[in-house]
C-alpha cells in the first residue's frame, strides 16, 4: 500500500485520508468527489489506474482543499505530524502543498517513526520545501522539470521563480545542473528530470534516459508531469525499486500520451484514460 | 524545533534558515510601520528588521515575510494604498526573478512560459486551453478558473492567485496578451 499527500483546488474540500478510486472523470475519496484536471487529483488518478491494472489496493489519499492561501496545506501537515508515525506504506509521495520549511521538518520527523521507512517521493511545492529545508537527501525521488532542476542546482534560489542563470530549454545543461544539485546536497537519492528527454540520475550522474515515443504537445498540457509522478508513486508502492520505477514511469507516460494522440488543448484526463493501454503495451514489449 | 530534534537529527544537515522568507523594502519607516500593523492584524507571520547591506537604499527597516505568500501580502498592502519599493528573497539581496520569456508556436496554439509557469492559447479564438508548470497550490485553482476563458475576459492571477507561482503565471499571461492582442 502507498499514500499520496497533496491538495485539491477547492477551499470547501475537507481534510480526507482514505482510498482513492476513479469514477469517470472524477476521483472518489470517502464520500467526496473531485474532478481530475491537474495537480494532485491527476497524480492520484494515474496511480489509481496502475492499481486497477495490477488488481492492487488503491492509493491512500491524504488531501485537503487549498487554493493557495495555505490553510488546507497546514491541515494536512498537522495531520501528518500526528498520524504518520503509525502508518505502514511502501511509498509516500508529497505533491502540491504550500511550501513551509518548519512544517516540512515536522513531517519529516514523523516519517522517521515509520517502520519500515517508505520510499519518499516529492514533487511540486513539497519538493521546493524539501530543498529549502536543506534536507533533500532524506528523499528517494524528486521529479523536477528542467526549470525545477535549475532551482535545485542553484544553492541560493528559494523558489523556481528566483532561479539564477536559467535559460529555457537547454537540455544540454542537464548534466551540469544535476551535478550541481548533488554537489550542493539539494537532490534526492534519485532524480527523474521530466522533459523532451526524461533523465534518471543519481549522485554519480545520469543513469538512464527515455526519449521515445516523442509527443511534443504534452509539454503544453497541464498535468502531464503529475502523471509521471503518479506512476512513480504507484510503481514504488507496488514494490519496484526507485530507479526502475522512474524509468518505467517515463516510458509508460509517453506511451499513454502517444495513445491519446493529443494536441496542445487536450486535457490531461484524456491521457490518464490511456494508462491501462499503455501499461499493456509496455509490459507486453518487456 | 527544540532540543529533542537536535538529538534525533544529529547526522543530518541543519535546516537552512531564512530561505523561504522575503523582504519588503519601503520608502520610509512610517510606511513600514503601517504595513506591519496591516499585516499583523491579518495574521501574517512577519518581522520588522534592519535591511541587509545589499538592499540598503536609505531606509532603515524592512519587513521579513513568508516568501510564498508574497502575492497575497502585496495585494493586502495595495488595498491599503501601500506599495513597497522592492520585494526580494532574504537569502540573497541580489537575486532577481526569472525575467526571460519563452514561446513555442504549435500552429493553431501558442505556449508562453514565464519562469516556471506555462500558458497555452488557441490562436483561433484566443481561448486559454492549458496551464502547466508550477508547484504551489494555487496553480490547479488558477488553471481551473482560467482554462476556457478568452484572453480579453480572463480572471488575472494577480487578483485571484496567492503565491510566487501565481505571480509567474501573471507574467506569462501578460506576455501572451502582448503577443496575441496587439
Amino acid at each position: 500500500m502507498f499514500a499520496v499527500v497533496g491538495t485539491v483546488p477547492d477551499e470547501a474540500f475537507p481534510l480526507v485520508w482514505g482510498p482513492a478510486r476513479i469514477a469517470g472523470k472524477n476521483l472518489l475519496i470517502e464520500n467526496h468527489s473531485v474532478p481530475v484536471n491537474r495537480g494532485t487529483p491527476a497524480l492520484l488518478a494515474s496511480a489509481a489506474k496502475v492499481c486497477d491494472f495490477f488488481s492492487a489496493d488503491p492509493p491512500e489519499a491524504i488531501l485537503a482543499g487549498d487554493i493557495g492561501r495555505g490553510g488546507g496545506s497546514r491541515q494536512v501537515y498537522a495531520r501528518l505530524e500526528q498520524c504518520l508515525g503509525g502508518c505502514k506504506y511502501l511509498s509516500l509521495t508529497f505533491h502540491y502543498i504550500q511550501p513551509d520549511v518548519d512544517w516540512h521538518n515536522r513531517v519529516l520527523f514523523a516519517v522517521e517513526d515509520m517502520h519500515p521507512r517508505p520510499v519518499l517521493i516529492a514533487d511540486a511545492g513539497f519538493m521546493y520545501a524539501a530543498k529549502m529545508s536543506g534536507q533533500a537527501q532524506c528523499y528517494d525521488v524528486f521529479t523536477p522539470d528542467m526549470g525545477e532542476l535549475a532551482f535545485l542546482a542553484d544553492p541560493e534560489a528559494p523558489h523556481p521563480f528566483y532561479t539564477r542563470g536559467f535559460i529555457f530549454h537547454e537540455p544540454q545543461r542537464a548534466n551540469e545542473l544535476i551535478a550541481s544539485a548533488y554537489a550542493h546536497r539539494n537532490a534526492s537519492r534519485y532524480l527523474l528530470v521530466k522533459g523532451k528527454t526524461d533523465i534518471a540520475a543519481d549522485e554519480k550522474g545520469v543513469t538512464d534516459t527515455v526519449s521515445h515515443p516523442v509527443v511534443p504537445a504534452m509539454e503544453a498540457i497541464g498535468g502531464t508531469g503529475d502523471i509521471i509522478t503518479g506512476l512513480v508513486a504507484a510503481f514504488t508502492g507496488l514494490g519496484k525499486d526507485p530507479r526502475t520505477a522512474c524509468v518505467q514511469a517515463a516510458s509508460v507516460s509517453r506511451l499513454a500520451g502517444k495513445l491519446a494522440d493529443p494536441h496542445p488543448g487536450t486535457q490531461v484526463i484524456e491521457i490518464i484514460k490511456q494508462i491501462p493501454a499503455a501499461l499493456e503495451v509496455f509490459f507486453a514489449e518487456k | 524545533m527544540g532540543l529533542l530534534s537536535f538529538f534525533r537529527k544529529e547526522k543530518k544537515q541543519p535546516p537552512v534558515p531564512g530561505r523561504d522568507r522575503g523582504i519588503l523594502v519601503f520608502e520610509n519607516t512610517s510606511e513600514v510601520i503601517r504595513a506591519e500593523n496591516i499585516l499583523q492584524k491579518r495574521g501574517w507571520q512577519i518581522r520588522v528588521m534592519g535591511p541587509p547591506p545589499e538592499i540598503r537604499t536609505g531606509c532603515d527597516l524592512v519587513i521579513e515575510f513568508p516568501l510564498i505568500s508574497g502575492l497575497e501580502i502585496l495585494r493586502a498592502l495595495e488595498a491599503c494604498g501601500i506599495e513597497p519599493l522592492k520585494v526580494v528573497p532574504v537569502s540573497d539581496g541580489m537575486l532577481q526573478p526569472v525575467s526571460i520569456f519563452f514561446a513555442r508556436d504549435y500552429g493553431d496554439y501558442l505556449m508562453v512560459q514565464a519562469a516556471n509557469m506555462k500558458i497555452t492559447v488557441d490562436k483561433r479564438d484566443l481561448t486559454v486551453v492549458n496551464i502547466s508548470g508550477g508547484g504551489c497550490p494555487d496553480v490547479p485553482y488558477l488553471a481551473a478558473q482560467m482554462v476556457g476563458c478568452r484572453l480579453d475576459e480572463i480572471p488575472e492571477p494577480r487578483s485571484i492567485g496567492h503565491t510566487l507561482c501565481g505571480y509567474a503565471l501573471q507574467l506569462a499571461l501578460e506576455e501572451t496578451c502582448r503577443k496575441c492582442l496587439l
